[in-house]
């Protein structure tokens, strides 16, 4: 076991530099002079110079990639050149509105994927399991942002339930922000309730399947009581994949979404970031981000490995 | 009964005075600025937080782009003209506390015009030779020559006073003169401004002010529509404004714009260096069309790159009058077939689908456009700086902007001796109808030249609550000035 | 064999839609490139039988020529994903366990842990916006999937005693891998191909719809979304079309992709009852 973990974080660690290595290469190629965009149309070069100094663009590739890549391993992510504040403070402030979106969105779609998985696998082949999936079928089509258009014409528009978008801040309380979340995680969690509840009703179709369940049902097990009693535990493992994929997905993916209810979220910040050529928020912004993918990954496969001793001599 | 009494007491108290006027409001605006600093760079957003609100200058413009005092409450010109003598307010204090006096107002002169400066507006600094303080409420400035628009260019957002102490930290924590301070900035998402309580004029009528910046039109119709924001000055969607016109909840307020709106050419590029070629492409042009098709009918057709409502202006769109004929016959005077332009067109609606617009009108005439959607970083770099374009759709907004076609490293590259003689001679005019005749003639000069393709004149389209009153109707500069708006009752 | 019936809807649905942008390299009902101001956001109308839109020209039209950027860009997205996922699988399968296979495999690893509309935008921020830098975009986070699935497939059919029998007669891995192992991972290539497709119209749509897709003036359902966003109110249809244009294709796709696995897919046949 200890083994199979040292080499998986060895491989942790090159997917990281690679990973940083990717970014930067992309981020310096990436046309546009931040300083340049920063003092606008009728700016003289001499200003432009001056500025290119202050934000330290001038020194050598090599040398600006160690500084960027040292001050992420200390924790320092650098200046935002727009704003002239750290980064870190940045993200942070971000983090409070995509964290909870993203579990919001989870949420709920794990909410309504459950129930509805569960009875499209223990009706099978019955209406309710047919309409179920063609329920689904239509959610996982229609496109994320096209849906928020929708929501935001019905319930901001013309019923005024919700406002159209922004957010209120924490201080304003957990209602008020709760309800400003509302909107934008319904339009992400529909297509992913849809995925996840045909992920449901196929695992557990499959459990169903298997002969210890054929067993227990030559006991006298109903369907249901099959399904409840045993099938529904073991179906969670690909059930459980796919809610941690969606969640890394919404923590960065709903940059559209973000858009369009203008939320001051991590994904608009990238975004905002390669209009404004803020381009020390992007890379760290997204190295962050696939920090957090590669880091749950790794701890998934741990968890695997440490749940069926097979997977560690497999591969 | 005992309803009937509450009911009655409620009204009462509905009706009395202290619950009467809100005092609050909320402004939309369609981009962040990205730092506090008017002095520091040149995003027209920082402008249109800072301008009036935080920070103040020497001068200030009014609603009706007259130059009014500011912090000098007058100035005396010396004969010769060569010098400006400003008499600072007495009492006037930073948001930190500390007095502004006339040594502000010379570091904060000394620090724009310095080498290292990095002020996005240098040239108007340019002309002074030397500021004295002469006691703690004068300044006097003395000019390297005769400027009759000195105190114009004081009225900048660029030249507002700032205090030594908090000059470098502005950028994300302002410290200015103005009647309102920086209470919040969440980035990315608004800024909080609350009243300043020892500002040394007359107190606003708002205690706070929050910008909200939305830069998606659908979205920012969506919060107008929702009330989420009070006011949106200027406003990008002008389709949704009839929308607004209908509903009693809301005004619209109409004016104009600094911004003369061109599909400018390059001068230096082939084959648009003949001055054939451009007259074709301007020839080709249907102003109208993309006036209702790109701004649904908001804006004024203009021939030359001039303003409409200056006194001086005169109508030229005769010259590149639409004549779809009269362009193939000069394409085929040229000996120009096939011709390919490639068009970068900036983020604004008006550049987007002018745009579409003109590479339509441009097929008719056998002209084929190779469209690329920039965002302006990517243009500033690409077709300002570096000059790689053939065609471009950009809004000049700043006032008064004509000596650009004197400046031949200018991105459209208009390099006449004629034209900068007469720009010359301007500078060095001050007699009002001699100058009227020059800029008449150098209006009349480019127009001739088919510099660029003069489109039309912005229109400043602003949506309000109906019950908000004073903000600002044209745009003499880029601002929010909230010292007059208050709530109707 | 009986077909599918979610691949007989399936096929018809997204059918339609590839007939309609064929039929429109050889006729349109009104030119798209031609814009006719004064005759913007004309409800429907025998002239005009969706309407028009902001610049006048016709919504059928646009739609039926915008099926044919979607279409043009999710295919070549796949035909990207293909091109270079099932190679890199069928090696990392044939030497499993090797360095080989573990470079493969991290980094597909690698490229899953982008966030892809990220990664797309940064492209684009790069290259500028077009259609062929969103297939780009698309097409690189389809490399891992293909990989992904061939190295699956082939794995299971490595063991099989045949491939035992063809090893021992001296064919070296490339030819099996050729000869036996492609041949019969094609069914689960088809499946996933389809499911690719649909997802690439999808992220064509999104990349598009934040301005970053194929460029005006060619119509795309994405950009023709986002101009119609603040129209919404007053002509609703504008929005609404090209929405449900992409819902269509994708349910269409999406429901092919299912009855395709359903009947190409023996073990899950089995598993039907």
């Amino acid at each position: 076991m200890l083994r199979f973990a040292a080499t998986r974080l060895v491989s942790l660690g090159l997917s990281l530099i690679a990973a940083s290595l990717v970014i930067f290469a992309v981020i310096e190629v990436v046309p546009g002079d931040p300083a340049a965009f920063m003092l606008g149309l009728n700016a003289e070069p001499e200003a432009v110079a001056a500025l290119r100094d202050e934000l330290g663009l001038n020194g050598s590739r090599a040398a600006r990639y160690l500084s960027w890549v040292g001050g992420m391993v200390t924790g320092d992510f650098g200046q935002s050149y727009t704003y002239r504040v750290p980064v870190s403070q940045l993200v942070l402030q971000r983090l409070w509105v995509s964290l909870p979106l993203a579990l919001y969105a989870l949420g709920l779609s794990t909410l309504i994927a459950f129930p509805i998985g569960l009875i499209a696998a223990s009706r099978r082949g019955r209406p309710a399991d047919y309409g179920i999936m063609a329920a689904t079928q239509l959610g996982v089509a229609v496109p994320n942002f096209w849906f928020a258009m929708l929501l935001v014409l019905v319930f901001a528009v013309n019923l005024r339930w919700f406002s159209a978008g922004g957010f209120p801040g924490w201080e304003a309380g957990a209602f008020a922000a709760l309800k400003a979340l509302t909107l934008p995680a319904v339009s992400l969690a529909l297509p992913q309730a849809s995925i996840l509840a045909r992920v449901m009703r196929s695992a557990l179709i499959e459990t169903l399947g298997q002969d210890y369940i054929r067993t227990a049902r030559a006991k006298g097990l109903s369907r249901r009581q099959a399904i409840t009693r045993h099938a529904l535990r073991n179906a969670l493992i690909p059930v459980l994949t796919i809610i941690g994929l969606q969640f890394s997905f919404l923590l960065a993916g709903a940059i559209i979404i973000e858009n369009v209810f203008f939320l001051p979220g991590l994904g608009r910040l990238i975004f905002q970031g390669i209009t404004q050529r803020d381009l020390v928020v992007v890379e760290s912004v997204v190295m962050l981000l696939v920090f957090a993918v590669i880091l749950v990954t790794f701890l998934v496969d741990l968890a695997y490995a440490a749940a069926d001793p097979r997977l560690r001599h497999r591969r | 009964m005992r309803i009937i009494r509450m009911t009655a007491a409620a009204l009462a108290l509905g009706a009395g005075p202290a619950l009467a006027a809100q005092d609050t409001i909320t402004l939309g605006m369609q981009l962040e600025p990205p730092n506090l600093d008017p002095t520091g760079g040149a995003a027209a957003a920082i402008d249109e937080v800072t301008y009036a609100n935080i920070f103040e200058g020497l001068t200030r413009f009014a609603a009706d782009g007259a130059i009014i005092p500011g912090l000098a409450r007058s100035w005396d010109i010396s004969e010769d003209g060569l010098t400006y003598t400003f008499h600072l307010a007495p009492g006037v204090t930073f948001h930190d506390g500390t007095a502004m006096d006339a040594g502000d107002v010379k570091f904060s002169l000394d620090r724009a015009r310095a080498e290292d400066s990095t002020n996005a507006q240098k040239a108007l600094f340019a002309g002074i030779a030397d500021v004295a303080v002469i006691d703690p409420l004068t300044v006097r400035i003395t000019l390297s020559a005769p400027d009759g628009g000195f105190a114009f260019k004081m009225a900048w957002g660029d030249a507002v006073i700032v205090a030594p102490e908090s000059a470098e930290t502005n950028a994300a924590a302002p410290v200015g003169t103005g009647p309102f301070k920086l209470a919040r900035w969440v980035q990315g998402d608004r800024i909080e401004l609350e009243r300043h309580p020892d500002y040394w004029g007359a107190a606003p009528a708002l205690s706070k002010a929050t910008f909200r910046f939305i830069s998606d039109p659908n979205a920012a119709f969506a919060a107008m529509m929702a009330g989420d924001v009070d006011a949106f000055p200027v406003f990008p969607a002008p389709e949704t404004l009839e929308q607004f016109k209908a509903d009693p909840r809301f005004t619209v307020i109409v004016g104009s714009t600094e911004g003369e709106t061109v599909l400018a050419m390059n001068n230096k590029q082939k084959p648009l260096d003949d001055v054939r070629v451009r007259a074709a492409v301007a020839h080709a042009i249907n102003r109208q069309d993309i006036i209702d098709g790109a701004m649904f009918g908001y804006g004024t057709p203009i021939g030359t790159h001039f303003a409409p409502h200056n006194p001086d202006y005169i109508d030229l769109t005769g010259i590149s009058a639409y004549d779809p004929e009269k362009s193939k016959a000069l394409l085929k005077a040229a000996g120009v077939s096939d011709l390919t332009l490639r068009m970068a067109l900036p983020p604004p609606t008006y550049a987007r689908r002018g745009g579409e617009i003109i590479a339509a009108q441009l097929r008719e005439i056998g002209i084929t456009t190779e469209i690329t959607n920039m965002e302006w970083a990517q243009w500033l770099e690409q077709a300002f700086r570096g000059k790689d374009f053939d065609l471009t759709i950009v809004s000049h907004t700043e006032p008064m902007d004509i000596g650009i076609y004197a400046r031949p490293d200018y991105y459209f590259q208009y390099d006449d001796l004629g034209f900068q003689a007469l720009l010359a001679l301007l500078d060095n005019t001050s007699a009002p109808e001699a100058r009227s005749g020059l800029l008449k003639a150098a209006q009349g000069k480019i127009a001739m030249d088919y510099v660029n393709g003069y489109l039309f004149q912005l229109a400043k389209t602003g949506v309000a609550n109906a019950k908000i009153k004073g903000l600002w109707e044209n745009a003499p500069t880029q601002a929010n000035d909230l010292t007059g708006v208050t709530w109707e009752e | 064999m009986r077909w599918p019936v979610q691949l007989i809807i399936g096929a018809i649905l997204s059918g339609l839609f590839v007939l309609a942008a064929a039929a429109s390299f050889l006729w349109v009902p009104h030119e798209v490139s031609t814009l006719s101001i004064a005759d913007r956001l004309k409800p429907p109308s025998a002239r005009y039988l969706l309407g028009t839109d902001h610049f006048g020209r016709d919504i059928l039209s646009m739609l039926m020529v915008g099926a044919r950027t979607s279409i043009a860009v999710a295919l070549v997205a796949v035909g990207i994903g293909v091109a270079a996922g099932v190679p890199l699988g069928l090696a990392a399968a044939a030497r499993r366990g090797s360095l080989l296979d573990e470079i493969i495999m991290r980094g597909n690893d690698l490229i899953f842990a982008f966030p892809s509309l990220v990664i797309a935008i940064l492209i684009t921020a790069v290259f500028g916006p077009s259609a062929l830098n969103a297939i780009l975009a698309i097409g690189i986070f389809n490399i891992p999937v293909f990989a992904r699935v061939t190295r699956g497939g082939a794995l299971s059919i490595w063991t099989l005693d045949y491939i035992l029998a063809a090893r021992v007669a001296g064919k070296n891995a490339l030819r099996i891998s050729a000869e036996h192992i492609l041949p019969n991972i094609l069914n689960l290539l088809i499946v996933q191909g389809t499911i690719q497709f649909s997802l690439g119209i999808l992220a064509e749509a999104g990349l598009s719809y934040v301005g970053l897709g194929a460029q005006p003036p060619t119509p795309s359902w994405g950009r023709m979304l986002a101009d119609a966003q603040t129209m919404i109110y007053t002509a609703p249809r504008l929005a609404i079309l090209p929405g449900l244009a992409i819902v269509g294709m994708v349910l269409g796709l999406n429901l092919m992709g299912d009855g395709l696995r359903d009947a190409l897919d023996p073990r899950l046949r089995r598993a039907r009852e």
